[in-house]
């Protein structure tokens, strides 16, 4: 009871990334707290899915399969997930902050009445004196994140109420194997005795979901350019110069909102997280929702024309200059020294 | 066949995309009013899939339902300058403080005193981005929604047909009304204002707003009913306080640091050929490039 509970999505029949992330932080969240760490994953013909948990550190894996839940639907999902936790309590509850986490769990929080903070960028434990009503509240979960346009980095807690529940974009928390051969029990959920008709109301007519096919998050070498790349045409300098020192281009959400790019390439709050050896930052002024993606990363170049911009401050090195002008220097450099 | 009622939820927020220098006070803390006050951009998108509905379902109607202080009656306005028939503005103090949940308290109370058929919001708000207040509304009214939504396609026999927009590809679904759909940016921009409807509409006002109004422009009122813009309180809706504000919010705000960058050391460049080549050189030499 009272243990930490990680909602596992699947993807193309497999436990999806941002999922065995949090189940590292689960681990971890759960180790510090002398609890156990409960997953939960809801599918059809998964048999055998424990397998991909149990490594992360999952010491219970409930498993709902059915052929009602072989795709995400609202309905049945939350009927299920809030059944489930009425009878477990779990004191923390994460979900992936992807467009079925962030479906699923403010309804299930609603139907709860706990409270829910989404796209979490940290979670870690404290405590907490609420001077006004004298109570002192021991191993809360902080749920850290960027608000208000990312002006601000916000720490929420919920003191009073449970499971304390967060969402997390995939790639924000690293995923690591906790123990290969790490033991943990399963418990079937009986899916006919939770779902009524009333869960069957909504029906999926058609799905053209692509497999994936651009992912940044692998490279060891990004170069993301932003608004101030100023056209489609200079991005594609960033993909000669990605190409030719065996990197990915990534994306600010300004230059994917002014189309010179895909979504799949946005790195940051609402795009993906990156760590790799080397990011170049072309055009990026450096709001907090952009380097929560990349602050991690072992270099940073900065080239812009703003000496004022805040990436700046986290670059190693800073090129004052027009982006249209440095890339293709840096070609012809590179070109030059690595023969 | 009848038209729908339909219901936008939508919000005023300030705009978090254009902040400026004196946006944050020496303190850290956001200084609201330095910032813009907007239609909240995807639930623009979402007035726009209700005014399509419209036109394509005569006999439909748009109702615009906003929760926030006084002056979001503005935003009641603008909806209504864009093809919105009329709108309701969800205001007591009692609200103040409200996280997600107590929110979508609020308005779900709020839209069990209206009739519809369609209720349809942004999927987020650029102030908190959160995504929540949609689905937590829907499960407040046992209702079944829709997120991620980028076309409403086709209502017929009682259901509607929607194209949602996920990470990867798309998904069409189809629900029975009533539902809650929530619209990302992807979908459509919104229709601009209509110089019939400014003209129509210039005037709408709240009972607030009415104060001190005088007595030519109160019988115009009396006169044109759709000019109102009725408020809604905490009583009027029949909610309970302890359910609103801080104390019907499970989620508290422990600290707020305004975003400080750590300085690292860094070295500046120029764009000049020497300095990129001594730059590629080095990032060749400590193996960062190549092997």
């Amino acid at each position: 009871m009272n243990n930490i509970f990680v909602f596992c999505e699947i993807d193309e029949g497999k436990v999806a990334d941002v999922s065995q992330e949090l189940l590292t932080k689960g681990r971890s969240l759960a180790n510090e707290l002398k609890c156990d760490l409960e997953a939960v994953v809801l599918g059809h013909e998964i048999k055998g899915i424990e397998k991909e948990i149990a490594p992360f550190g999952a010491d219970v894996v409930h498993i709902a399969d059915d052929k009602k839940l072989e795709f995400f639907l609202t309905l049945p999902f939350t009927s299920i997930i809030v059944d489930l936790f009425e009878k477990e309590k779990p004191q923390i509850a994460l979900f992936g902050a992807s467009s079925i986490g962030r479906d699923l769990a403010p309804r299930v929080s609603s139907a709860l009445m706990s409270g829910l903070t989404a796209d979490c960028t940290s979670l870690i434990i404290g405590d907490h004196e609420d001077k006004k009503a004298k109570k002192k509240y021991e191993n809360l979960l902080y749920q850290i994140r960027p608000a208000f346009g990312g002006n601000i980095i916000a720490t929420i807690i919920n003191p009073d109420h449970r499971p304390q529940m967060a969402t997390v974009r995939e790639g924000v928390m690293k995923k690591e194997v906790y123990k290969d051969d790490y033991k943990c029990k399963v418990k079937n959920i009986e899916v006919g005795s939770i779902l009524t008709d009333a869960d069957a109301v909504v029906e999926i007519v058609e799905r053209h979901i692509e497999a994936r096919k651009i992912d940044i998050k692998k490279s060891q070498i990004i170069i993301s350019g932003g608004y101030g790349v100023g056209s489609k045409e200079n991005f594609n300098k960033l993909f000669d110069l990605a190409e030719l020192i065996g990197g990915e281009v990534g994306a600010s959400r300004a230059a994917v909102d002014s189309g010179f790019v895909d979504h799949a390439r946005q790195v940051g709050q609402t795009g993906v997280t990156v760590r790799p050896k080397l990011y170049i930052a072309c055009g990026i002024s450096g709001q907090v929702q952009h380097t929560a993606g990349m602050e991690e990363s072992a270099m940073i170049i900065a080239v812009n024309t703003d000496l004022s911009a805040p990436i700046n401050k986290i670059a190693d090195y800073v090129i004052t200059g027009e982006v249209g002008e440095v890339i293709p220097r840096m070609i012809e450099a590179y070109k030059k020294n690595s023969k | 066949m009848t038209g729908l009622k339909i219901i936008v939820l939508a919000k005023q927020v300030p705009d978090t995309r254009n902040v400026g220098k004196d946006a944050m006070k020496a303190d850290g803390t956001v200084n609201r009013a330095a910032l813009p006050a907007i239609f909240n951009p995807e639930d623009l998108n979402a007035l726009e899939q209700a005014l399509r509905i419209k036109d394509s379902y005569p006999g439909s109607t748009v109702t615009i339902l906003t929760m926030g202080p006084g002056r979001a009656a503005e935003i009641i306005r603008e909806g209504m300058y864009r093809g919105a028939d009329n709108g309701y503005l969800l205001t007591d103090r009692a609200f103040a403080g409200s996280d997600t949940l107590a929110t979508s308290y609020a308005i779900s109370c709020a839209i069990r005193k209206l009739d519809f058929d369609v209720l349809i919001a942004g999927r987020q708000a650029i102030d908190g981005d959160t995504a929540q207040v949609g689905p937590q509304v829907a499960e407040k009214l046992g209702l079944p929604q829709v997120t991620y939504a980028e076309d409403v396609l086709k209502y017929e026999k009682k259901r509607i047909t929607i194209k949602r927009r996920l990470e990867r590809g798309i998904e069409i679904v189809s629900t029975p009304v009533p539902c809650v759909i929530t619209v990302n940016a992807t979908a459509p921009d919104c229709r601009p204002r209509n110089a019939k409807a400014i003209m129509k509409f210039k005037h709408a006002k709240t009972i607030t707003e009415l104060q001190g109004a005088d007595e030519d422009y109160m019988k115009m009122h009396d006169d044109r009913p759709y000019l109102r813009i009725e408020e809604m309180s905490v009583v009027d809706v029949q909610a309970d306080t302890k359910w609103l504000g801080l104390s019907g919010s499970p989620t508290k705000v422990k600290t707020i640091e305004s975003v400080v960058f750590q300085a690292k050391e860094s070295k500046r460049l120029t764009s000049s050929k020497s300095d990129i080549n001594a730059l590629m050189n080095e990032l060749l030499a400590n193996h960062t490039l190549g092997n």
